[in-house]
């Protein structure tokens, strides 16, 4: 009598673990579908990590918008990390002032396309004044001048396969953002900072802003964006310099 | 929730299987302490990147400090910092949800940590069946107050969260007051855990810990 009940007993144990594995995994699935699983969903952090990403996912819209400040309210200093780009090509496009400089935009779009400068910025622009905040701690606030990332992205094509827009800059602080962010209407592919050129510290000659997003993600001496549905093919797949480097992909902390 | 037998419902005579702590709060309790210590360690490893504290919006070296810690500016270790960081405050926000919810269902707030007037009137309490006035303020304190005001700072210094919810940030003065807010709200965690454990070590500190583990005093 006790074997009987003990073996129904396994038996209802048993079943209720699929359940819930395949519950579990019909879970997963339509998270993944609806963008709410980050790339660095693996491993003993791979938890704490989906709960944030997936949760401000949820929460934000597009018409979500990061704070805009005043005029009044620009800092009187604007630290960077690091200093610009040594390779000699970047320094030599420099020297002609950007004439030759070109942001390749390619990958799953149906038009790619090399942009000068001065097409860049003949494209309607946005200007917004928000806070950045560096993962170290401190943060400030100043104007940004760009085209919208979504305006360059219709221009191309994107594919409504797209995944991530991989950002791949003169340095070797390469980043990837997720297509919400992508076509966010305040990320911007910035050339004026503060109602001036884009300071080289701050990544001239263009540079992408990710506005709800730490600093690190708004990378610098932009030199190509490539459009995927894939970020397991660049670098060591980890979509970006900073998840290399032990910093989680996503910022909006 | 029968099988609960709160320590102001048992009966007085020391009955053995009265039960001192809930099971509800001996499981949310440990599992809380390990998430916290989790959230000290990596709140360290954030804090040591730029340990200046600032008030208002914005904050960096060349600009003008609340507080500057006398610790070293130590870079890399916010990478598994935040990682730990976050996953912690996840184990503790649901731990805690698990923990209010039961709490108000088995009306433990209000048998043994809500303040009662009679308390004060009773002029010798038994302290190891039920909590006196200080305890029970510093634990609503910690459940009702801190705690809360530690997601909501930490919410605030969020660029994500902000976008939805500004006045989380304007309410506190700024980013940078949100994050020296968090840091404030930290230490008094901090002290109140080392009171915490302090006063449990002289109360008899195996006594009183097997007690949160097995839920019986005797």
């Amino acid at each position: 009598m006790r074997d009987r009940i003990s073996r129904r007993g396994i038996l209802r144990a048993g079943l209720v673990t699929a359940a819930g594995v395949a519950g579990l995994d019909v879970a997963v699935r339509i998270a993944d579908r609806y963008g709410l699983i980050p790339p660095d969903h693996g491993g003993i952090y791979g938890l704490g990590e989906t709960l944030t990403y997936a949760s401000q996912r949820l929460l934000t819209s597009r018409a979500s918008m990061a704070r805009e400040f005043t005029r009044a309210d620009i800092s009187k200093v604007a630290p960077v990390n690091g200093g610009p780009p040594k390779l000699d090509e970047y320094l030599q496009l420099f020297a002609r002032d950007w004439a030759d400089w070109r942001l390749v935009v390619d990958g799953l779009v149906a038009r790619p396309h090399a942009f000068s400068l001065g097409e860049l910025m003949r494209f309607p622009s946005r200007t917004q004044i928000t806070h950045q905040a560096c993962e170290e701690g401190w943060s400030f606030i100043a104007e940004w001048t760009g085209v919208p990332l979504a305006h360059i992205l219709n221009l191309v094509g994107a594919s409504p396969k797209a995944k991530f827009v991989v950002a791949l800059p003169f340095d070797r602080a390469w980043e990837s953002i997720d297509m919400a962010d992508a076509w966010h209407p305040q990320t911007l592919l910035a050339y004026r900072m503060n109602g001036d050129v884009l300071p080289t510290g701050h990544g001239a000659p263009l540079r992408l802003r990710v506005e709800r997003q730490l600093g690190y993600k708004s990378v610098k001496y932009l030199r190509r964006l490539t459009v995927t549905d894939s970020i397991l093919a660049f670098g060591k797949g980890l979509g970006g310099s900073n998840p290399e480097d032990g910093y989680s992909w996503y910022a909006g902390i | 929730m029968s099988t609960l037998v709160h320590a102001s419902a048992a009966p007085r005579a020391g009955v053995a299987w009265a039960v001192r702590h809930a099971a509800f709060v001996r499981i949310t309790h440990w599992i809380h302490a390990a998430a916290f210590a989790g959230l000290v360690v990596s709140g360290g490893a954030i804090l040591i990147a730029h340990p200046w504290l600032y008030w208002g919006e914005t904050g960096a070296v060349e600009a003008p400090s609340l507080v500057d810690l006398p610790i070293p500016f130590l870079l890399g270790h916010s990478g598994w910092g935040r990682y730990l960081h976050f996953q912690s405050a996840w184990i503790c926000v649901l731990t805690g949800l698990v923990y209010v919810a039961a709490g108000i269902a088995t009306r433990h707030f209000e048998r043994e940590l809500a303040p009662r007037r009679a308390a004060a009137v009773v002029p010798v309490i038994d302290d190891e069946r039920e909590y006196n006035p200080t305890q029970r303020i510093a634990y609503l304190g910690v459940v009702f107050v801190l705690l809360p005001l530690a997601i909501a700072t930490g919410l605030a210094m969020s660029p994500a969260i902000a976008s939805v919810y500004p006045m989380l940030v304007t309410t506190f003065g700024g980013q940078q007051s949100a994050r020296t807010l968090h840091f404030g709200v930290a230490v008094a965690l901090v002290l109140f855990t080392i009171v915490h454990i302090t006063m449990v070590a002289r109360a008899g500190f195996v006594r009183r810990t097997r007690a949160m583990i097995t839920g019986r005093l005797d």
